[in-house]
C-alpha cells in the first residue's frame, strides 16, 4: 500500500465519483450453481492435444479466435479475416500493437480539478506528485486503457494486458501514484507476450508493486513477507497439487527481497543495502534445499536473480502459468485429462523457449483442442467484452459534437458502469484478480447474479432505448447504422443470421430466429414486408419510414441482447 | 428434531374414496390445524455472519491483559496501552478502545466471546484458509461446498428445481457484500442469493425458451436463464417484504451499518431466510495497521469501530422491530495474526483468534482462556488453537437451529463436540424440517384445478402408509379421501366432487415424515 493509505484527497475524489455517475459495489457470485454437477468439462477426447487444427476453417473458427483474443468483433473484422487462413490470422494476431501515446491531462474542469503543472491535453506521466490532482489522473489512465480498447487493432495486445494485470495485480486506487500505474502498465504492454521471468524480475521491483503488496516497507528487521507469499502462490508456483514450498520458504524469500523499496518523499525505486537480511536464505526441499548465499552492499541485489532462478528451474512454475494462459483464453476449470494432455504440453514449449510467451500462444490458438466444438461458447463475457465488445460490434462512439471533456466523462461512465457488473479495469478485486478466472466451482458463471444479470439488462436497454447515460448526454446506438453495415440488412433472415453471429457465442436454432423474425415483422408471415419496409426507408429517408423499420429493430435487438446466448463469447 | 411418527398402518389395501363418512382428526391423535396444514416452521430463528475479510487481528481485538508485558516486548509496533483498554468486568481481558458497542452489548449479556477459534494446521494462504472456514473442511482436504450450503441442502434438498414454492418462497440465504463466497455453494446449487439493496431488481423479458445444448455452453445457458429468473420472482418477494418495514432505527453510515441495516428489514419484514452472511473488507492489516503516534488509532481501529458500532445499531434496530429474540450472530475471519509485529507498524498472518457471537439468548461471558504469550516469541510463533471453529458451528445447529446430532454430523462431515452458545433451551420438538424436506417436490396434484364435478388426484408414495384429506380454509376436516400403503412411485384415482360447496380448500397428503398441502377451487 501506499504510505498513504488513506489517503483524505483519493477518498474524497472517489466519493464524488461515486455520486456522479452512481456507483454501487456489484454483487457477484462464484459459489454458485453446477446445474448438472457433477460434470466436468466436456470435451472431445480425441483432439485434447496441442496437434495443429486441420479441420474446415469458416466463419465459425474465425468469430471463435476473434471473439477469445480481442473485445468484440465488428462486421469488419469478420470481413477482414475471411481472406486469411488459420496461420496467418494467428500470426498476424500475436503481432504486437503499437505502443499508444501517454495518457494525458483530460480532467481540467475548471473548478476543483486543476493541474497546477500540466496543461489540458498534455500527459502527466512525468510531472510531480500531486494530493489534489491524483483523483482526476488515475481516471485519465483508465480512460486511456479503455480508449486502447475500443480502438484496437487486429491484436491480442489488449486482451494480453488484460491478462497480465489479472496475473499480476496492483490495485490503482490503491497505490494512488498513476505515474507508477502507468509504469506498471508498460511494462506488462512491454513483455507482453516476450519472456515470463524477465516480467517477473521487472514487476518485483516495479514502485506500484512495491507499494501494493508491500515490498517497500520490507524490512531485515521485521521482514514483511505479503509479496514474498503472492510470488508464489499467486504468480509463478500456485497452489497446484505439486505446489511443495513451505512457509519457510515464503519467510526466506522475504528476507532475500529486503532492501528493495520506494524512496520518500521522491517515491522512486531504490536497492538500500541496510535494510537488506544478508544471512544465508536455506530453502526447502522443493526448491532443491537450495541456499541463497547472503550478500552486502550492492551485491545484494544479485539475490533476487538467484531467487528467480531457483522458482524458475521448478517444473511447476511453467504449469503454474500455462494453466493461467488457458483458463484466460480457453476454457476456466482445468480437467485431469486437460492437465495431462494440454497443460503439460504447453508447458513444455514454454520451457523449449526459455519462458517466451509468445509460441506457447502460437501453438494453442491453432490446435485442434482450442477449436473443440465445445470451447466454442463456453465463457461468460466478463464486463470489458460485454460492454466494450458491444460497444465496438454496434460501432459506438461518442457525438460528433461532444468537446474532449464530454468525451472523457462518458468514458468515466463507462468505467463506472463496468465497475457496477463487477470488473474496474485497474483495480481487481483483490491480489489474486478476478475471481472468474480462478475461483471453483463458478468460474465465470460467478459474473451473472440475479443484480448483475438485471445490471446487464438494464445496460443493453439503455442502448438501444432511451441511451447510456454520460453526464453530457444520454447516447443510443445508431442501430439503422449498424444494420446498414452488414450485408444483407433487407433480408429478415440473412439479417438475423448475420446479428447473431456477431453477438452470439453459440448459434441459436430455426424455432428461436423464427421467434425473433417475427418481431420483425409484427407477427406477420411474409418476409417482404421487412424488405419492403427497408428498401422504402433507405430509397426515402423520412421520419415517418425511419421509424417504421427502427422501431422493429430496437423491438428485436432488445430481446437479442437478453438472449442467454449474447452473454457467452 | 424427530420424524413424526404418527400414522401406523400395516395393511396395503386400497380403500375407496368417498365424499362421506372418514375417520374424523382427533381419532388420529392430532389436530389438522397444527400439523397437516403447519407451513410456518415453528423454529424461525435467524443467524447473521459477519465475514472480517483478511485475517482479523485478535490479539488487539481482545487483549490479554495479563500477558501485556510480553505482548509489549514482542509486538511493540501494535500495542495498545493498558489504559486504553475497555477491560470487562470480572475477566482479565481488555477490549480494542473502539469497541464500546461491544462492550455495552457484553454487559447486557448480549455478546459471547470465544477464545482461540482456529482449525488445526493452519495454512496461511488468504484463499486457502477463507475456503477451509468456508467449506468447513479439514487443512488437508479440498470441498467444493460450504458449510451452511450443506446444512441447508440437509433441510431443503428439492432445492432449486421448483424453487420457490409454498412452503419456501423466499430465498434460503442471503448474502450481501462485496464478493462471493463459497458457504453457501450446496452439494449441486448454490442455496444462497446476493443482493446489494432491497430494490433494484428490473424486469426482463421472460419468453419460452430452447432447450439448451448439453456442452459447456449449454450448462452456462441454463445458468444464466435460471439467474435471469430468479431475479424477478426473489427480486418481488425481497421487494415485498421490505416494504412491510415502514420505519428502522438509525445506523452509522458504514457500509457494514448498511448492508446489516437490509438484514434487520428483511427478517422483520418476513422472510424465512434462515442464513444471512454480510462481510466488511481490510482486515489483512500488513502495515500501518496502527497511526504512528497513536496506537488506539488506525486502520485496525476503524475497522472494529465500524464493526461495533454496525453490531450495536443492528440490535436496537432488531429490538424496535421486535425480531431480536429470533436473530444470533457471529463473527468470523480466515485467521488471526502473527503474535509478533512487524517494521511496518503491521502484523502478518497468524493462526487462532477470538470471536464474537451476539443476540439475545447468547450464553455470554468468554469461553476458553487468555492465549499465552511467549516474551521470547519469534517470527514463526503462532497461537494455538483451543476451539475448532466448526465446534461452534455445530454449537449453533444444535442449540439455535435444533439439529440433532447424528443429522449435524452428516452435513458437517464429522461429529464436532458442541460448546454452550445459547442461553437455556431454545428448542422444541418441531416439524419444520419434515416441511422443509418436502418443499419443490410434488406429492399431490388435483386436475383439473379450479374443480367443478369430476376430478383426478394424483399423489406421490414412498411405500409408507398415507392417508389423503380434504381440509377447509379454516383447517377443519372436510373429508378423508384415501387410506392406505401403495407402491413407491405415482398413483391417481378420480374424485367425484360434486357434493361439494364452492370455494376454496387444501388437499393434504400425510404419512409418515411426510406431510404437504396443496390450494383446491372449487367452482
Amino acid at each position: 500500500m501506499n504510505p498513504e493509505s488513506k489517503n483524505p484527497f483519493r477518498d474524497r475524489f472517489l466519493k464524488k465519483q461515486y455520486q456522479k455517475y452512481d456507483v454501487s459495489d456489484p454483487v457477484l457470485n462464484f459459489e454458485n450453481n453446477h446445474l448438472r454437477s457433477p460434470e466436468k468439462p466436456v470435451f472431445d477426447p480425441a483432439k485434447m492435444n496441442l496437434n495443429t487444427y486441420q479441420g474446415e476453417w469458416g466463419p465459425q473458427q474465425i468469430m471463435h479466435l476473434l471473439r477469445r483474443t480481442k473485445f468484440g468483433v465488428t462486421k469488419d473484422d469478420l470481413r477482414y479475416f475471411k481472406n486469411l487462413n488459420m496461420e496467418d490470422s494467428v500470426n498476424l494476431l500475436l503481432t504486437e500493437a503499437p505502443v499508444p501515446d501517454p495518457p494525458v491531462n483530460d480532467y481540467n474542469n475548471g473548478e476543483d480539478m486543476i493541474d497546477p503543472d500540466v496543461p489540458w491535453g498534455e500527459t502527466w506521466i512525468h510531472a510531480p506528485y500531486t494530493d489534489t490532482v491524483t483523483g482526476g489522473r488515475v481516471m485519465s489512465l483508465k480512460r486511456f486503457w479503455l480508449q486502447n480498447i475500443l480502438d484496437q487493432g487486429h491484436s491480442i495486445t489488449e486482451k494480453m494486458l488484460l491478462f497480465w494485470h489479472n496475473h499480476l495485480v496492483t490495485q490503482w486506487w490503491g497505490v494512488f501514484f498513476p505515474q507508477a500505474s502507468y509504469k506498471y502498465l508498460e511494462l506488462l504492454r512491454k513483455h507482453q507476450m516476450g519472456n515470463f521471468k524477465q516480467l517477473m524480475k521487472e514487476i518485483t521491483i516495479d514502485i506500484s508493486m512495491l507499494y501494493y503488496l508491500n515490498g517497500a516497507q520490507n524490512h531485515k528487521d521485521a521482514p514483511d513477507e505479503n509479496y514474498a507469499r503472492e510470488l508464489q502462490e499467486l504468480f509463478t508456483i500456485g497452489k497446484g497439487p505439486n505446489a511443495g514450498y513451505t512457509e519457510g520458504d515464503v519467510q526466506m524469500a522475504a528476507k532475500v527481497l529486503t532492501g528493495w523499496t520506494v524512496t520518500w518523499p521522491e517515491r522512486e525505486m531504490a536497492y538500500m543495502p541496510w535494510r537488506h537480511d544478508e544471512s544465508d536464505k536455506q530453502f526447502s526441499e522443493f526448491y532443491g534445499n537450495r541456499v541463497i548465499q547472503g550478500r552486502g552492499a550492492q551485491q545484494g541485489r544479485e539475490e533476487l536473480d538467484d531467487l528467480l532462478d531457483m522458482i524458475f528451474d521448478t517444473e511447476e512454475c511453467a504449469l503454474f502459468l500455462c494453466r493461467k494462459i488457458y483458463s484466460f483464453f480457453v476454457y476456466p476449470e482445468i480437467s485431469e485429462d486437460v492437465e495431462a494432455n494440454v497443460i503439460v504440453p504447453m508447458a513444455e514449449v514454454l520451457r523449449d523457449h526459455d519462458y517466451t510467451v509468445k509460441p506457447v500462444l502460437e501453438k494453442l490458438l491453432t490446435s485442434q483442442h482450442f477449436y473443440d466444438v465445445n470451447v466454442k461458447g463456453s465463457f461468460i463475457k466478463d464486463p470489458a467484452n460485454h460492454l466494450l465488445g458491444l460497444w465496438r460490434t454496434l460501432g459506438m462512439k461518442a457525438p460528433n459534437h461532444f468537446s474532449e471533456f464530454e468525451e472523457a466523462e462518458l468514458k468515466s461512465s463507462m468505467i463506472w458502469s463496468m465497475h457496477n457488473v463487477g470488473m474496474q479495469l485497474g483495480d481487481p478485486p483483490n491480489v489474486a484478480g478476478w475471481q472468474a478466472y480462478y475461483q471453483q466451482p463458478n468460474y465465470d458463471k460467478g459474473w451473472i447474479t440475479t443484480n448483475t444479470i438485471t445490471s446487464r439488462g438494464i445496460h443493453t436497454d439503455s442502448l438501444v432505448y432511451w441511451g447510456f447515460w454520460s453526464p453530457a448526454e444520454q447516447i443510443p446506438a445508431d442501430l439503422i447504422k449498424f444494420i446498414e453495415g452488414l450485408d444483407h440488412p433487407e433480408d429478415p433472415n440473412l439479417l438475423i443470421d448475420e446479428i447473431t453471429e456477431l453477438l452470439f457465442g453459440v448459434d441459436i436454432n430455426d424455432r428461436a430466429k423464427a421467434r425473433l423474425k417475427s418481431i420483425l415483422l409484427s407477427g406477420q408471415a411474409q418476409d417482404y414486408y421487412w424488405t419492403e419496409a427497408w428498401n422504402t426507408y433507405q430509397g426515402n429517408p423520412t421520419e415517418t419510414t425511419r421509424m417504421l423499420v427502427e422501431n422493429r429493430l430496437k423491438w428485436m435487438m432488445q430481446r437479442v441482447l437478453q438472449y442467454a446466448e449474447y452473454h457467452l463469447m | 428434531m424427530k420424524r413424526r411418527d404418527f400414522l401406523k398402518y400395516t395393511s396395503a389395501g386400497v380403500v375407496v374414496p368417498t365424499l362421506a363418512g372418514g375417520i374424523g382428526a382427533k381419532a388420529l391423535g392430532y389436530s389438522p390445524l397444527t400439523s397437516a396444514l403447519a407451513m410456518t416452521p415453528q423454529n424461525d430463528n435467524v443467524i447473521v455472519l459477519i465475514y472480517l475479510a483478511g485475517g482479523n487481528d485478535g490479539l488487539n481485538t481482545v487483549v490479554p491483559m495479563d500477558q501485556l508485558s510480553a505482548l509489549n516486548s514482542v509486538r511493540p509496533h501494535v500495542i495498545l496501552p493498558e489504559n486504553s483498554l475497555l477491560k470487562l468486568n470480572g475477566t482479565s481481558v481488555g477490549l480494542h478502545p473502539s469497541l464500546t458497542g461491544f462492550r455495552d452489548l457484553y454487559n447486557e449479556e448480549r455478546l459471547q466471546i470465544v477464545q482461540n477459534v482456529g482449525y488445526p494446521n493452519q495454512d496461511f494462504s488468504h484463499f486457502r484458509s477463507t475456503d477451509i472456514w468456508m467449506s468447513g473442511s479439514d487443512e488437508n482436504v479440498v470441498l467444493p461446498h460450504g458449510l451452511a450450503g450443506r446444512y441447508l441442502n440437509y433441510e431443503y434438498p428439492n432445492f432449486p428445481t421448483e424453487y420457490p414454492n409454498s412452503d419456501m418462497p423466499d430465498p434460503l440465504a442471503i448474502e450481501l457484500g462485496w464478493t462471493g463466497s463459497l458457504i453457501f455453494q450446496g452439494q449441486s446449487a448454490s442455496m444462497g442469493m446476493v443482493i446489494n439493496s432491497t430494490d433494484s431488481f428490473y424486469n426482463l423479458i421472460q419468453e419460452e425458451v430452447e432447450p439448451a445444448p448439453d456442452s459447456n455452453a449449454g450448462e452456462r445457458i441454463e445458468y444464466i436463464r435460471l439467474i435471469a429468473q430468479q431475479s424477478q420472482v426473489y427480486g418481488e418477494v425481497i421487494k415485498n417484504a421490505a416494504a412491510k418495514v415502514s420505519a428502522q432505527g438509525t445506523y452509522p453510515e458504514t457500509n457494514l451499518a448498511q448492508q446489516l441495516k437490509i438484514v434487520a428489514r428483511l427478517i422483520a419484514g418476513g422472510l424465512k431466510t434462515k442464513l444471512y452472511m454480510v462481510t466488511i473488507d481490510g482486515f489483512d492489516t500488513h502495515d500501518t495497521q496502527i497511526q504512528s503516534g497513536n496506537n488506539t488509532q488506525g486502520m485496525h481501529a476503524e475497522l472494529l469501530s465500524e464493526l461495533s458500532g454496525a453490531v450495536s445499531a443492528f440490535m436496537k434496530d432488531c429490538d424496535g422491530l421486535g425480531v431480536s429474540d429470533r436473530v444470533m450472530g457471529m463473527t468470523f475471519s480466515e485467521f488471526g495474526r502473527r503474535i509478533i509485529s512487524n517494521a511496518s507498524n503491521g502484523t502478518d498472518h497468524g493462526a487462532a483468534a477470538p470471536q464474537f457471537l451476539f443476540g439475545n439468548h447468547v450464553a455470554g461471558g468468554i469461553l476458553g482462556e487468555n492465549p499465552e504469550i511467549p516474551s521470547d516469541a519469534n517470527y514463526e510463533d503462532n497461537l494455538e488453537m483451543q476451539y475448532d471453529f466448526r465446534q461452534l458451528y455445530a454449537s449453533l445447529f444444535e442449540q439455535w437451529f435444533c439439529i440433532d446430532g447424528n443429522d449435524r454430523a452428516g452435513f458437517m462431515l464429522d461429529d464436532f463436540s458442541t460448546l454452550p452458545v445459547t442461553s437455556g433451551a431454545q428448542c422444541s420438538p418441531s416439524s419444520t424440517h419434515d416441511i422443509n424436506k418436502l418443499a419443490g417436490k410434488s406429492l399431490i396434484e388435483v386436475y383439473p384445478n379450479p374443480l367443478s364435478h369430476v376430478g383426478k388426484v394424483k399423489f406421490v408414495s414412498s411405500g409408507q402408509p398415507i392417508v389423503i384429506r380434504l381440509f377447509d380454509v379454516q383447517g377443519r376436516l372436510v373429508d378423508e379421501l384415501l387410506r392406505g400403503a401403495y407402491p413407491r412411485g405415482k398413483h391417481s384415482f378420480s374424485w367425484n366432487a360434486s357434493g361439494l360447496l364452492s370455494g376454496h380448500y387444501y388437499i393434504n397428503i400425510s404419512g409418515q415424515g411426510v406431510s404437504q398441502s396443496k390450494k383446491l377451487v372449487k367452482i
